[in-house]
């Protein structure tokens, strides 16, 4: 029997708004990154506009953490649920932000035509994206495993935007005239690496959560 | 942070059984509480926690029908061996109960009962000790211009504390605490909760308490116990963000009772 039965609905309801925002934020990438490509202002504009709504739902969540710690005194795995509510949706909220300056790049790109058509970018969009799945899917299921696997996606990020990187490399290299263009498209590869980071770091505290272990992912 | 431990132990339970009649109210107790500091029996009620507490210095034998297996060391000394002189156990194993028990005396006699048993009579020695353990007590401030009036007039908190003092004035080396706050006031919790802060340097506590939260704040080793069985035993910290056993889980959790 539990004794604490509005207590631990309140830790459903906690993650319930956990996921909504991952939703939000899962969004923002997609979309920030498609407008990059399409090089569409009203798209990245949206995307900007709608981190507000990301910034909301982190204030919620960490004030009704807040609340709940100072009300209902949690212990063991409660505790720990509540912590890592309170850090996911930091990592959330920062995945957000990222999201939102790739959508300003859109806005500062617009009129130009891009260098070549992006490809490697978009992919490793996806790998960050499919990476915030796999962390939200872990904390969800409380799965350990899956959180782990987030280390070696992560070194596939790192891979890739290692080869971005020698890519715009060479094509500063060659003209100078690619240089504005080839800094801010590499300024957006790295948000998304950052992105992937965070993924991790989300994963890291699904793994503190449910085993009560600390465990860096990110080496 | 992690809660530093004594590595000494200055008490020990080893093989503890004990039995009212034909109920086994514990079962084979294996349990080092370390000297300097604080350790904390939490479980729900009937889990043989006060029992085991009063083992420590031996009040089960008040109770008709009580048996007792296995050991309690204190300092390497067994309690329940037969040459064991209790009355000198209880002044080195004190206790403080549920409810404050002041004797219906002067605040100053109080405090001096204990030592005039104990032989001291001149009245500048006692005068040093009351003043010295009302001061531990963290009570000398609030009373030190009444002594001479009752300690019945004391609120329940200073009453509490008060007994605390009366425990240290024979100079004991572990305090044994049953439930100590449960009938005192918010503010009088905390400062008998400051006061185990200030006391567990100079000796070694064993608190029961139904405040999960109490043990959490103020101990530094915790141990639950479960229908007379120590389910888990282990460092505070750890025991209440990350306990080992599902049972403590659910327990500190409320997920069951």
């Amino acid at each position: 029997m539990d004794s604490r039965k509005g207590f631990h609905q309140s830790l459903e309801e906690l993650q319930r708004e956990i996921l909504k925002m991952g939703v939000l934020v899962e969004e923002a990438i997609y979309l920030g990154v498609k407008s990059l490509a399409n090089l569409d202002v009203q798209m990245a504009q949206n995307v900007i506009d709608g981190d507000r709504k990301i910034n909301d739902l982190m204030v919620d969540v960490e004030s009704a953490c807040l609340r709940l710690l100072a009300l209902q005194q949690p212990m063991a795995s409660d505790l720990r649920v509540i912590g890592t509510a309170m850090k996911i949706v930091t990592d959330l909220e920062r995945i957000g932000d990222h999201a939102v300056d790739i959508a300003k790049t859109t806005l500062r790109l617009s009129g130009d035509k891009l260098l070549k058509p992006l490809v490697d970018t978009p992919r490793m969009a996806d790998l960050a994206k499919e990476m915030l799945r796999d962390a939200l899917n872990a904390y969800v299921s409380h799965d350990v495993t899956v959180a782990e696997q987030l280390a070696k996606k992560d070194d596939v990020v790192d891979g890739l935007y290692k080869h971005i990187f020698n890519e715009l490399q060479g094509m500063m290299e060659e003209n100078s005239a690619h240089v504005k263009q080839g800094i801010m498209l590499l300024i957006v590869c790295q948000h998304l690496e950052r992105i992937a980071d965070h993924a991790t770091n989300i994963g890291e505290w699904v793994i503190y959560m449910v085993s009560g272990d600390r465990k860096d992912l990110n080496v | 942070m992690t809660s530093a431990i004594a590595t000494k132990d200055k008490i020990r339970a080893q093989g503890l059984s004990l039995f009212y009649g034909d109920n086994q109210a514990l079962f084979d107790i294996n349990l080092e509480m370390p000297e300097g500091s604080i350790t904390a029996f939490i479980g729900p009620s009937g889990c043989g926690k006060s029992t085991l507490l009063r083992t420590l210095n031996r009040m089960n034998d008040l109770i008709p029908n009580v048996t007792i297996n296995g050991e309690v060391l204190v300092d390497g000394e067994n309690i329940y061996a037969p040459d064991t002189d209790v009355v000198n156990l209880r002044k080195n194993v004190g206790m403080v109960f549920q409810r404050p028990n002041p004797f219906p005396m002067s605040i100053y006699d109080n405090i001096a009962y204990g030592p005039r048993i104990h032989g001291i009579r001149k009245k500048r020695d006692l005068d040093e000790i009351v003043e010295r353990s009302l001061q531990q007590a963290a009570l000398w401030d609030e009373v030190k211009d009444r002594l001479g009036k009752s300690a019945m007039g004391l609120s329940g908190g200073q009453q509490q504390r008060l007994c605390i003092a009366r425990l240290l004035a024979v100079d004991p080396q572990v305090l044994l605490m049953d439930e100590p706050t449960s009938a005192l006031d918010p503010i009088s919790t905390l400062k008998v909760e400051e006061l185990t802060q200030e006391l567990k340097s100079k000796y070694t506590i064993i608190i029961v308490t139904h405040n999960m939260q109490q043990a959490a704040r103020i101990s530094d080793t915790t141990a639950f116990f479960l229908n007379g069985v120590m389910v888990e035993h282990g460092v505070t910290d750890k025991l209440f963000t990350n306990p080992t056993d599902q049972r403590t889980e659910d327990y500190i959790t409320g997920r069951f009772g």
